[in-house]
């Protein structure tokens, strides 16, 4: 459950009697000030975490080094899966034109692979990069939090 | 003119006034200027990853790759390939944290890290550069397709989709472009679905006639008597000995009635030429072009250079995606870093959908209307197709519908490019007394159409990968390293974009020259990026490492900013300094409540 954001406002005192003559535009809705624009999102106890990142102590700092090197990490590993994939292909059916020209049901496998299966691969590699850095950030936040 | 062509020619106008009317729509209902631009930050994640594929899929999608398919075969598949993985990569390493930094534009980003005036300009400069090479294809696409399918000259084409370009991006707002990019998308996408499962249905309903001639070693034969004129000179090989007749200038010589080519020796046909061939010859081919089925239907079989060629075609592709400038421009409209990367996602989906069909059609032309090898104007092949498989009143309605889908596509990446980087240009590239965003779309929207009218390689799918290749070569290490290295400093970027961008230019160059001259220039001029993107990556990093400074509080916070959660609330906009964070908060928290969080 994530906290709701919502916008505390108040009125903005009318206009004192003395000026009401010279301010001619009665339609104008009343301005509204907004004196509290609700947390963003980060609870009051994390307020102090929150602020070692933003003012770089040395903690801070570490807390998001870390963070990039492990966001980075895994970004790495996700791409050289796909240079494998993607840049191994080529080599493959340079080396082994047989298996390239092996057909089923009349469609040569290479057009296969390339045309139509490589494509829900791609996507299901972004699917998992997602889920997991989602958890990652989560993660973060929740030990920033506590 | 016959009554298809006008219904197609009034298809593609009435494409035309519905992007209009929905870029337009929205603006009667704002009234304060702020909406202009913040309202693009309330779109949905799925609306807004159609939009980006909606830009995306330009002409080299729609027309360039079924181009490719015909002439290359095996080896234009991993055109679609290239340009899916693009995002896979742009996910992996930039998506998020860009949209996190509030950045922009690309020379918004570079300033933002790098903290240089001088290197936002340079950036903005190499925008314009991408831009320029990313609507010249376009522009000769509907050059190409107003000559194959109207009895009006080619220039039409390009003048009218500018035309309308500029009406829709000096009439409507960014929201506006969303809706209107997000309905090109489904469009497109009908527009090429629905005539390519029609065409499947004929093709296996008769038969599948001569689909057993795609595995033999011969080139494919012409379906029916042909004639055709040749308009750019070009070199033919055939496979044996073929009749045909010919009138104009063959070999250097004229010629006038029946000509007999030996297979030995390539053969020059000059401009102006008139080719006729019997039903059942089997087709020459453009030199360049694998001549007989089975060297097409294999992938890589011309040797190690072929393989080379591949390999920078697909790192040219794979490391552009993340510096065009319309896509990047688009990823702001997310709320944040967690739905770019949503985004992104649903963009590998959308647009690996699409590119099934375009192969599919590809593969079918090359039974049907393989006369296109002859003039070397493959990426007509979509327009043609339809109407050589089924003559008669079926196949000009799936025609009309294809010159919906095609249209659609020449409009939708030309307004995004002319939209982004006429932003650029004003505030980055025009003296300050005639900054003005009009002036800058009209001016990058005439100097593109000005370079589609010279003649060039009409290959759409290869010359739309040369900006891909500057793309990559230039912002692509500045964005990975800046995003995820401490160490990038303002003279490492730019030495590093000055030499990727110059080896590219010269590439380009080069190959411009040996077009003219013979085709002498081997395949890494052609495709330089597999040289060019580690250059630029090496001099990036060593001019960082020679120019490190102390790692400033500037650099720190930024980073902090890129890669901290959503949730933590570091984001800042460059948009909440202009307008004002409460009334932003306002919206945002009681407005339509448009995006999923």
């Amino acid at each position: 459950m994530r906290p709701v954001r919502a916008a505390t406002v108040e009125r903005v005192p009318g206009t004192p009697s003395h000026l009401k003559g010279e301010l001619d535009q009665p339609t104008k809705p009343k301005r509204q000030r907004v004196v509290l624009s609700g947390p963003q999102s980060a609870p009051p106890q994390s307020l102090r975490s929150r602020l070692e990142l933003a003012e770089q102590t040395s903690w801070g700092e570490m807390l998001i080094r870390d963070l990039i090197n492990a966001l980075l990490r895994w970004s790495v590993v996700f791409a050289a899966a796909l240079v494998l994939l993607i840049g191994g292909l080529p080599l493959l059916f340079w080396r082994l034109p047989e298996l390239a020209s092996f057909t089923v049901v009349g469609v040569p496998i290479a057009w296969l692979i390339l045309g139509v299966f490589l494509t829900p691969v791609l996507f299901v590699i972004g699917i998992v990069y997602e889920r997991l850095s989602e958890r990652h950030e989560r993660e973060f936040v929740d030990m920033i939090e506590n | 003119m016959t009554g298809w062509q006008i219904t197609a020619a009034s298809v593609a106008g009435l494409v035309a006034v519905v992007a209009f009317y929905l870029g337009r729509r929205p603006t009667t209902l704002q009234n304060a200027a702020q909406d202009f631009d913040m309202a693009r930050r309330t779109v949905r994640s799925r609306r807004n990853a159609a939009a980006v594929s909606g830009e995306y899929l330009c002409a080299a999608s729609f027309l360039g790759i079924a181009g490719a398919i015909l002439a290359d075969g095996a080896d234009a598949l991993w055109y679609p390939i290239g340009f899916t993985a693009g995002y896979l990569v742009l996910m992996l390493f930039v998506a998020a944290p860009l949209r996190r930094s509030g950045a922009y534009t690309l020379p918004d980003f570079v300033e933002g890290r790098l903290g240089s005036r001088g290197i936002r300009w340079f950036a903005s400069l190499i925008t314009v550069l991408i831009a320029l090479l990313y609507l010249v294809p376009q522009l000769q696409g509907a050059q190409l397709a107003v000559t194959a399918l109207l009895p009006i000259p080619g220039w039409a084409g390009p003048a009218a989709v500018i035309g309308v370009v500029l009406v829709t991006v000096l009439g409507g707002g960014m929201r506006a472009t969303t809706l209107a990019q997000a309905f090109q998308y489904w469009l497109k996408l009908f527009a090429i679905a629905v005539p390519t499962l029609a065409l499947c249905v004929v093709f296996i309903g008769t038969g599948g006639q001569a689909a057993t001639g795609l595995g033999t070693a011969a080139p494919p034969t012409l379906p029916s008597d042909t004639t055709v004129t040749v308009d750019t000179p070009v070199t033919l090989e055939v496979d044996a000995p073929t009749r045909l007749h010919a009138e104009g200038v063959v070999d250097g010589a004229p010629a006038d009635g029946e000509v007999l080519w030996s297979a030995e020796v390539p053969h020059q046909v000059a401009a102006g030429t008139t080719l006729r061939l019997a039903e059942g010859t089997p087709t020459p081919i453009v030199a360049e072009a694998p001549a007989d089925n089975t060297d097409w239907l294999a992938p890589g079989n011309d040797g190690t250079w072929d393989l080379l060629g591949t390999y920078s075609l697909l790192t040219a592709l794979l490391l552009g995606t993340m510096g065009l400038p319309h896509i990047l421009a688009r990823f702001y409209t997310n709320p944040d870093g967690r739905a770019a990367r949503r985004t992104t996602l649903h963009v590998v989906l959308l647009i690996g959908l699409f590119y099934l069909f375009p192969t599919l059609l590809g593969a079918l032309s090359r039974l049907y209307v393989p006369q296109l090898l002859i003039t070397g104007r493959t990426d007509a092949a979509v327009l043609l197709l339809p109407t050589a498989m089924l003559p008669g009143l079926g196949g000009q309605l799936i025609a009309t519908v294809v010159v919906a889908g095609v249209f659609s596509a020449f409009l939708a990446a030309t307004s995004g490019l002319v939209y982004s980087v006429a932003g650029v240009i004003s505030a980055d590239l025009m003296p300050e007394r005639v900054r003005d965003f009009r002036v800058a779309a009209v001016l990058l929207a005439l100097a593109a159409l000005g370079l589609s009218l010279l003649p060039r390689h009409p290959d759409i799918a290869h010359s739309i990968a040369i900006a891909f290749a500057l793309a990559a070569s230039t912002f692509c290490p500045v964005l990975v390293l800046g995003i995820w290295w401490r160490g990038l400093t303002a003279k490492g970027a730019a030495a590093g974009m000055a030499i990727g961008g110059l080896a590219v230019l010269a590439a380009l160059a080069l190959d411009i020259v040996s077009d003219y001259t013979g085709g002498w220039a081997p395949v890494l001029v052609e495709r330089p990026a597999l040289l060019s993107v580690p250059a630029a990556f090496v001099v990036t990093v060593l001019v960082s490492l020679a120019s490190r400074q102390a790692e400033t509080t500037m650099v720190n916070s930024f980073m902090l900013r890129m890669h901290a959660p959503d949730r933590l609330g570091f984001v800042t906009d460059a948009a909440i300094p202009r307008y004002g964070r409460a009334e932003e908060r306002i919206r945002l928290s009681h407005g339509q409540g448009r995006h999923r969080r």
